[in-house]
């Protein structure tokens, strides 16, 4: 099960690379949004996958599941969540006022 | 251009009731089982949302005329008071207790501090996304 | 329990949250922010004698012991920073206040510089290893939202680099906790310390240090410094000042912090390339504060080969060399402080970037050219100022650990600040007054107040240095003492 989550992460970062070096600025935001997806996958592989129950001592339970990898995914998601909403409006309002996308445009001037 | 949207309307004024239903719902659920003040308040934002599409957004600001910075700014303050509270009864920062009580119609039922904390941490998701949203959708 | 620790963090925070009421009202805006950081200043030196006192303090968040709970930990070494840079952050937003940019200033500026000030705070707080990533996001949202305020067009594009470059390392920051993580099974950094200590750095825990190491060189602007010069050049005074004296340095901090107390085993080689990625720092910021004749763009270098030379003493990685950078550190935090706040004003006094346009204003303007030589010769580490222990304390390490060239490049590398910033003084303030006095655009009281106050505590703190270096004795020996550290945060009564 695992091998099968690191390999989607895999296919995730290629994805959001390929996303990240193109030069439309929306395809970058998203890009950036799969990244975060797929460090949000690799975290939660690396707490272990397994079904159980939750970790309260005294519980007749004989597996469980480790909790703070999903606590840290969950802040890592609004944080996340976050940026790209902040960074979705930036690239919206650099639209407006520069009337491009096209990150090779905004190199910014040539001159001091 | 806005053309005819009756159904989207019609269907909204309904849908927006069990989704903030839900929203409350996912919120108070929050403590035992999957759910929580973010969750809860993403779904309650998106009740909103779907009001301003629905809705033209001066329509919408006249039956809810919040200023969303301010719900977020709110939300914030709640949350990092209640830790602070925990001050007053000298333990731990962000310290939290619950207790059982006898409620006249409930019956017995916890309260706990921590939702005073999650109230506030779904008051800034609800600020937040929508003033994302609306400043995105502003003058398209 | 010593709930006095979050309030670093968690008054700036309320502070700006109230503010965000008061939109209007830039009265209460101004003295607000500046009246919350003069709290936390107060409180943080109040922390910083009981660490002294008492030894390291600790807070267990909600009363969940370490290594399971969030824990924020202060030492000396994050208390004389916490202490430093909400003095720092308080001048700035006395400047901001007098300088009054009515456009920045209702798209709420001081809410986020508080935000940015708690989340520099937190950083250098916290005990826990993610949650010195909150901490960072905390910071790092802030400084995008004072980034690309006002909406420029030049500050928009620079923008969306800005916040790229620092998207991907916060990536490989969750890259490197994930791993570490899954090694390890804690992130307590305490904890952390331990089991690496236990286990004994083996290749795969070296090469995780080195996925930290990109990151946090990412922030510091340690080599990959590509995006620093850019976007700190497109910022109002007051913001870029906030910017050069606080974020690189919780990046250094950072890494001072991961090399010290986790990833110390192997010297020979993570400590050997920072060494490296240090000289390559100091060369490069050479270059490019020679380059260049914006004067944004030669103070923005300028703040790339101090985060070199603080990183020679990492490198040394001896109790002189380490006591350096503290003294650096520390001075390097109000130097830049001062040199943005400097650079700002001649902008808003002049309207021109380069050097070359102006001529003669130490006429115009006497009391603030003398305090842009003084700013030079304490950056240039002259004798009465703050810069002389530190550059001494590094230059002993580094010679003590046998890095003859690195020790070489960095004094080379002062060489090259005095000479940029030099021929800016010479040009910009000697010669013939090129603005006539009836032209003259008054520099207000309020402005200058907070530079004299910056060149009066660089002068202090260069003649006091007696009364500071107990603490910063103190600090080193924590760094290179790991156990006391971990006797202080993970030890349950």
């Amino acid at each position: 099960m695992e091998t099968i989550i690191i390999l989607l992460v895999g296919v995730l970062v290629s994805t959001a690379t390929y996303l990240l070096l193109s030069k439309n600025l929306i395809r970058v935001v998203l890009g950036t949004a799969i990244l975060s997806h797929a460090i949000h996958l690799l975290l939660m592989t690396m707490g272990g996958l397994k079904m159980g129950s939750v970790p309260i001592l005294g519980d007749q339970v004989d597996t469980y599941t480790d909790a703070l990898p999903q606590a840290l995914i969950l802040t890592a998601i609004v944080i996340s969540f976050a940026v790209t909403a902040f960074f979705l409006v930036l690239v919206y309002r650099t639209y407006q006022s520069t009337g491009s996308d096209n990150l090779y445009e905004l190199k910014g001037p040539q001159d001091e | 251009m806005r053309e005819n949207d009756v159904i989207l309307q019609t269907v909204s004024k309904v849908a927006v009731f069990i989704v903030l239903t839900f929203g409350v719902y996912l919120f108070l659920a929050g403590h035992h089982h999957p759910g929580g003040g973010f969750i809860g308040g993403l779904m309650l934002s998106s009740a909103f949302v779907l009001l301003y599409l629905a809705f033209d957004v001066e329509t919408v600001n006249k039956g809810l005329p919040f200023d969303y910075k301010k719900v977020a700014a709110l939300g914030v303050l709640i949350a990092t008071l209640t830790g602070t509270g925990s001050l007053v009864f000298d333990s731990s920062f962000l310290s939290q207790t619950f207790a059982y009580f006898n409620l006249p119609i409930f019956g017995k039922t916890e309260l706990a501090t921590v939702m005073l904390f999650e109230s506030g941490v779904a008051l800034g998701v609800i600020g937040v996304v929508v003033t994302i949203i609306i400043s995105i959708s502003e003058d398209v | 329990m010593n709930n006095v620790l979050v309030f670093p963090m968690i008054v700036p925070i309320l502070a700006a949250m109230l503010l965000l009421f008061f939109r209007s009202n830039t009265a209460v805006q101004r003295w607000g922010s500046v009246g919350a950081m003069t709290v936390v200043f107060g409180t943080s030196v109040w922390i910083l004698q009981q660490v002294m006192l008492h030894g390291i303090l600790r807070l267990d968040f909600g009363e969940w012991l370490p290594p399971f709970g969030i824990t924020f930990v202060a030492d000396s070494f994050a208390m004389l920073l916490v202490t430093v840079s909400s003095l720092v952050t308080v001048l700035c937003l006395v400047y901001a206040a007098f300088a009054k940019d009515e456009k920045r200033e209702s798209f709420f500026m001081y809410p986020f510089a508080l935000l940015l000030a708690a989340g520099v705070n937190g950083s250098f707080l916290t005990g826990d290893l993610f949650n010195l990533f909150v901490c960072f996001e905390v910071m790092l949202l802030a400084s995008y939202v004072l980034m690309t305020l006002g909406g420029e067009k030049k500050q928009l594009t620079e923008g969306i680099k800005y916040i790229l470059i620092n998207i991907l390392s916060s990536w490989l920051f969750l890259l490197g906790i994930a791993y570490l993580y899954g090694t390890l099974g804690t992130l307590n950094m305490a904890h952390l310390s331990v089991r690496i200590a236990e286990a004994g750095q083996p290749p795969l825990l070296t090469t995780i240090s080195m996925l930290f190491l990109v990151v946090f060189s990412l922030k510091a602007g340690l080599v990959l410094y590509f995006w620093l010069p850019g976007s700190y050049s497109t910022l109002p005074a007051a913001i870029s000042a906030l910017f050069a004296a606080l974020l690189t340095k919780v990046g250094v901090y950072a890494l001072f912090r991961t090399f010290t107390l986790l990833f110390y085993h192997e010297p020979s080689l993570t400590h050997k390339v920072i060494g490296y990625m240090a000289a390559a720092t100091m060369i490069g910021g050479s270059i490019g504060a020679l380059a260049h004749r914006d004067v944004r763009k030669i103070a923005s270098y300028n703040v790339v080969i101090a985060i070199g030379f603080i990183l020679v003493g990492l490198a040394s990685f001896n109790i002189e060399a380490i006591q350096g950078s503290i003294y650096y550190l520390i001075h390097d935090i109000l130097i830049k402080g001062l040199l943005f706040l400097l650079v700002g004003t001649i902008i808003h006094l002049t309207g021109k970037t380069r050097f070359d346009q102006e001529s003669g204003l130490i006429a115009n303007y006497p009391l603030f050219g003398w305090l842009f030589f003084i700013m030079i010769l304490s950056l240039g580490g002259i004798p009465p100022f703050s810069g002389f222990a530190g550059k001494l304390f590094i230059g002993e390490g580094a010679i003590g650990a046998g890095h003859y060239g690195l020790t070489a490049i960095a004094f080379l590398s002062s060489l090259f600040v005095l000479y940029s910033l030099l021929r800016v003084f010479l040009i910009m303030f000697w010669g013939e007054s090129s603005i006539l006095s009836k032209n003259q655009i008054p520099l207000s009281k309020g402005m200058l107040a907070p530079l004299v106050a910056l060149g009066i505590i660089t002068t202090g703190l260069g003649l006091g240095m007696d009364y500071l270096s107990p603490y910063v004795s103190e600090a080193a020996h924590v760094l290179m003492n790991p156990d006391v550290y971990i006797e202080g945060a993970l030890h349950n009564e």
